[in-house]
């Protein structure tokens, strides 16, 4: 397996979804290539990144105004 | 187990109450829906859209919808469950209907191969990133890099990994295949990781 391969196989594994044969092969490159292996730490950090860099929005701030707009627009249809 | 259960129980009876009330067109249940969903519902289209008018509009565009086909939904999904998507589709919608511009192509912010399939950059460490990405500033700042990216890939990944959308679910919503959004879904998380990594390399030796 390549590099190039391997970073294809990134996010089936991240999904758990790597078939079991392929998920051996790919496992085998990680450990015997730490450029991979780093790679793949910093995609699976990325995600983490993502979702934590939404978690915990404020929701309470609804605009009252908002509130109006629709219950005025149900009111008129 | 049990808890979870009961839980689960009551606030289907919840929604099963507030949607008889909402289908005999009584007032108080629409204003107890709108004032306890939109929050959320806007906390969504603000992902999606870039300006806070826009995002509004997205709500009461989910929210006409939803009124109008309330006799559409069987309680298949939870009702919150099934704003959700009409929301998300609401802001899609909005998205669509802005002027577009060009998209820059991602292929820079891609790993780069050798002719024998070796990556051409050796990465560099990141700082521990579980202590890194809990800082305030990095949560502002992973989400503007993310806004940084073109609205194709922006989008999937948004609907992915953010809105907890399934590949089939978001192919539908972007008039794609699976297969597209799985190959965008994956670029997309390769160029945030090359943005984010001049950020998060080690500095400390």
């Amino acid at each position: 397996m390549t590099c190039r391969e391997c970073a294809d196989f990134l996010s089936d594994y991240v999904a758990g979804e790597l078939p079991a044969g392929q998920l051996a092969t790919f496992e085998r490159h990680l450990a015997a290539c730490p450029n991979c292996e780093e790679y793949m730490r910093q995609y699976h950090a990325t995600i983490v990144a993502e979702r934590t860099a939404f978690a915990e929005e404020p929701t309470g701030d609804i605009p009252e105004e908002l509130v109006r707009a629709i219950l005025a627009a149900r009111n008129s249809r | 187990m049990a808890e979870a259960v009961a839980q689960r129980r009551e606030r289907e009876s919840g929604d099963d109450e507030l949607l008889a009330r909402l289908r005999v067109g009584d007032a108080a249940a629409f204003e107890e829906l709108v004032r306890t969903e939109s929050g959320r519902l806007l906390a969504v289209t603000r992902r999606i859209l870039t300006t806070e008018e826009d995002a509004r509009d997205a709500v009461q565009d989910a929210f006409m919808f939803a009124f109008r086909s309330l006799d559409r939904f069987h309680g298949e999904s939870r009702l919150s469950t099934w704003l959700h998507r009409i929301a998300v589709n609401a802001a899609l919608m909005r998205l669509r209907t802005r002027r577009r511009k060009r998209e820059e192509p991602l292929d820079p912010l891609l790993p780069a191969y050798k002719d024998d399939g070796h990556h051409v950059e050796r990465f560099a460490s990141w700082d521990d990133p579980a202590e890194k990405i809990e800082q305030a500033e990095n949560k502002a700042l992973v989400r503007r890099l993310i806004g940084e990216l073109p609205d194709s890939y922006r989008t999937v990944l948004l609907l992915r990994d953010i809105e907890g959308l399934d590949t089939e679910e978001t192919a539908k919503l972007l008039e794609t295949t699976p297969n597209a959004v799985k190959v965008r879904l994956h670029r997309a998380r390769q160029a945030l990781r090359t943005l984010l990594a001049p950020h998060f390399k080690r500095t400390s030796p």
